[in-house]
């Protein structure tokens, strides 16, 4: 048996409470709880995680580079959408 | 060799871990797949700290692990069985995580001076048990060639697997609970992947097992020489 029998599934990894889950890359496996498992191995083993989602990467629909002006482009002259022009409290993390 | 009580007790539990932890280790380059690889070697790794912990009360590890001769171990004869195929390492993780998290959990609750590593390792164990039990699932009940190797391998493995209930002397836990325990934790996990729990008696005249003794199988004195080449052709080499 390869791997090129197994689906290939993405992992997000939540490092700590109160944080989103965010990518932290792929692997094979032959089932979900097999990639959950998969997951913990290479993706938590020096304690980065309190977390794991696994998702088949087949059911990810992602944006076309050949989308990426008609996506992108129009956001970059607009820097009144940033939130630069506040002033940030003392105390907040993670803004 | 004569060696204490303790001692006994401490190279019994140590040269487990030990001797699991290099047949694992056998595996890195070898796995089916990137992904069991690091699963096994995480295992190796788990079981190589716990052998340092335990062979530590004894003495120097290096020494015991690099220096000792094949009848100064009392490692279980199951644990230095060769890893065969994927199967056989599988059967060989289930009997043995399942003995060591028993173990682990009664010591973990006593006193003794393993009570603050089985405290730690159970945890370790639990993932183990579970990577075992996963696999044991799929092969058992997967095709008729991965059910056909898991029930050759939990066969050929099964007359083993009466030694660990041998008690040790210095371990104080209930041996004989936790081999019913033992029996039907693993009963439970063959019969849902389809296997059946493999007959014949578990201890008796031909059934394997003084490993505790110190007796060992052929394949073993094979590993050690692996194991410890390098330290006794560079005795004190160090990265």
């Amino acid at each position: 048996m390869t791997t090129e029998d197994w689906p290939l599934w993405e992992v997000f990894v939540r490092s700590r409470r109160g944080l989103s889950h965010t990518h932290a890359g792929s692997l094979h496996a032959p089932d979900a709880e097999m990639a959950l498992r998969n997951a913990r191995d290479l993706y938590t083993r020096r304690g980065e995680g309190v977390s794991i989602w696994v998702v088949p990467s087949a059911a990810i629909t992602a944006s076309s580079p050949d989308e990426k002006d008609p996506f992108f482009e129009p956001a970059a002259d607009k820097p009144y959408r940033h939130p630069t022009f506040y002033e940030i409290p003392e105390g907040v993390k993670h803004l | 060799m004569t060696v204490t009580v303790r001692t006994g007790a401490v190279l019994a539990l140590g040269d487990d871990a030990l001797v699991l932890s290099h047949r694992l280790g056998e595996w890195a380059g070898h796995a089916p797949v990137l992904e069991e690889e690091v699963a096994l070697a995480n295992i190796a790794l788990d079981l190589l700290g716990q052998a340092r912990v335990l062979l530590s009360l004894a003495g120097d590890e290096d020494e015991l692990a690099y220096l000792r001769e094949e009848r100064a171990f009392r490692n279980l004869q199951l644990v230095e069985q060769p890893n065969g195929d994927f199967a056989h390492t599988i059967a060989r993780q289930l009997y043995f995580s399942t003995y060591q998290r028993l173990l682990y959990a009664q010591l973990a609750a006593g006193d003794s001076e393993f009570t603050g590593l089985a405290a730690k390792a159970v945890k370790e164990v639990a993932y183990h048990q579970d990577h075992a039990e996963q696999w044991t699932l799929r092969l058992g009940d997967g095709t008729d060639l991965s059910h056909e190797r898991m029930r050759r391998a939990c066969e050929a493995l099964w007359r083993f697997t009466g030694e660990m209930f041998q008690p040790v002397e210095g371990v104080d836990v209930d041996w004989a609970g936790m081999k019913a325990t033992w029996l039907e934790t693993v009963g439970d996990v063959l019969r849902r992947a389809t296997l059946e729990v493999p007959e014949g008696p578990q201890s008796g005249a031909w059934t394997a097992g003084a490993g505790r003794q110190g007796l060992h199988t052929e394949s073993f004195g094979r590993m050690l020489a692996e194991m410890q080449h390098l330290h006794r052709s560079h005795p004190g080499a160090s990265w």
